[in-house]
């Protein structure tokens, strides 16, 4: 679906999530943690919300949300994210991505 | 000798026959033989006479085995002197052995009942073990007691846990027997990958029991006391099993140093995470539950997107289970064989000492201070 590629071709880290999942809110709160500001897109505000949903799905993920992008490359969703970062290989992967802290 | 006593005696005269000390014996018979109804004493009692000529008649009258004539006859020896006396007796008699009898049956009827429920009783507790709960003996070395929903889920999980804690056991004890003594690494990496995948195991359990009763793996019931209090989604923390193992490896080097340290930033930001999702995951229940009108009585519209709320929490179980394998199995890449053994052992031995902390706990309440 061109409007998932869009919107997951945007710089840095990008979230679709639901307003309503809070598993969603737990990986963003991780990547603040480590100095990164993710896009967020709530797609149940979306009109076109199950098409989303179906696209993503189709890319890979095992659940629509939480899907994460960094760089526009699909990493999965919370587990996917979870694992990366227990190994030590998610802050590299976001390095360019970290905000400036100074 | 010839005189009748003046006072009320029953009319078997002791002195004649036996000691004193056996009167209440046949009072009590004699009362019961009264209080069923039967004035005509049966023929096996024979009542003696206060009167020596008398006692000459009654023994000739006794040796032809008439006895009624006995009882008659001492009946108007008595009855002449006090004879409303002697009748208020008697009916005194009758009524305290007719509150016996009843009393004697009341306790009995008690008795019967008692019994029916303890066998009854026994048989729920038989099927009960045959379905797979475990049923706790009274001191608690294990929390297990019926799981208040009497989900089938959950008591297949209440019972493959108990297995699970047994097996879990066994292999502390094997780990423990073989760092002590000499073992090769191959046989080592086969024991930790077996305890690793006994964890595992744990895992994939939880996430079937959470389908069935989320409630019950997050309420931490299947454990024990001690280890409910360090619960955190529904299990251990992963960082605290890090803390748990660190002290245990001296030699280190500084690589692994470099990679634990990681490990252990990487571990508490997830979980840190995931605790806040859990926090944003309760206020919006709270608020679902809360919303509309609180007070106006009907709760059917909120019920369906607070049940879709709490959907969410099997996901937590889950991304905190995951999280707990994940940290094991990065230690398990950061170590060497045997410090992974030495590091199994730890942990393995650390959950005992919770287990057994319990065990004392509950204990100790029941002595008497």
């Amino acid at each position: 679906m061109d409007k998932v590629v869009r919107m997951s071709s945007e710089k840095g880290v990008v979230i679709f999530s639901k307003s309503s999942c809070c598993l969603s809110y737990a990986v963003q709160v991780l990547f603040q943690d480590l100095g990164v500001h993710p896009t967020i897109h709530e797609i149940d505000k979306d009109p076109e919300c199950r098409d989303i949903e179906k696209a993503l799905m189709r890319l890979g993920c095992s659940t629509p949300v939480p899907a994460i992008f960094v760089g526009g490359k699909l990493i999965g969703s919370t587990n996917e994210v979870m694992s990366l970062h227990l190994s030590g290989s998610l802050v590299p992967l976001v390095k360019p991505f970290q905000a400036n802290l100074c | 000798m010839n005189s009748t006593s003046t006072h009320f005696v029953p009319p078997r005269r002791v002195g004649i026959y036996e000691p004193v000390h056996q009167f209440g014996m046949w009072g009590e018979s004699f009362k019961s033989n009264i209080g069923n109804g039967n004035m005509n004493t049966p023929s096996h009692i024979i009542i003696p006479a206060n009167n020596q000529k008398l006692d000459n008649n009654l023994s000739e009258e006794t040796s032809h085995g008439t006895a009624g004539t006995p009882h008659m006859f001492d009946q108007e020896a008595s009855t002449s002197r006090n004879p409303d006396k002697i009748q208020r007796r008697l009916a005194q008699n009758r009524e305290a052995a007719r509150k016996s009898r009843l009393r004697k049956k009341a306790y009995v009827q008690q008795l019967e009942t008692s019994r029916l429920k303890l066998i009854q009783l026994e048989q729920e507790l038989d099927r009960a073990r045959q379905q797979g709960f475990y049923v706790g003996n009274g001191i608690e070395t294990n929390s297990l007691g019926f799981s208040e929903t009497m989900n089938p889920g959950i008591a297949a999980f209440e019972m493959e846990y108990g297995h699970w804690v047994e097996e879990q056991n066994r292999q502390i004890c094997e780990l423990r027997t073989v760092l002590h003594g000499h073992i090769n690494d191959v046989e080592l990496c086969l024991l930790v990958e077996t305890a690793m995948k006994h964890y595992f195991e744990l895992f994939k359990m939880k996430s079937t029991a959470a389908k069935a009763d989320v409630f019950f793996v997050m309420s931490g019931m299947w454990k024990t006391s001690a280890e409910r209090f360090f619960l955190w989604i529904g299990g251990f923390r992963p960082s605290d099993l890090l803390k748990v193992l660190l002290p245990h490896f001296d030699i280190l080097t500084d690589q692994q140093i470099l990679d634990v340290c990681n490990l252990r930033q990487s571990c508490q930001q997830a979980e840190d995470a995931l605790s806040q999702g859990m926090e944003k995951l309760q206020h919006t229940l709270a608020d679902c539950v809360a919303g509309g009108q609180l007070g106006g009585g009907s709760y059917i519209p909120q019920v369906n997107s607070a049940i879709d709320r709490l959907e969410a929490l099997v996901s937590f179980v889950n991304q905190a289970d995951h999280l707990r394998h994940e940290t094991l199995q990065q230690m398990y890449r950061i170590l060497t064989t045997r410090q992974a053994a030495r590091g199994l052992l730890a942990l393995g031995e650390y959950f005992q000492r919770l287990r057994a902390l319990s065990s004392s706990w509950a204990t100790r309440h029941r002595e008497p201070t």
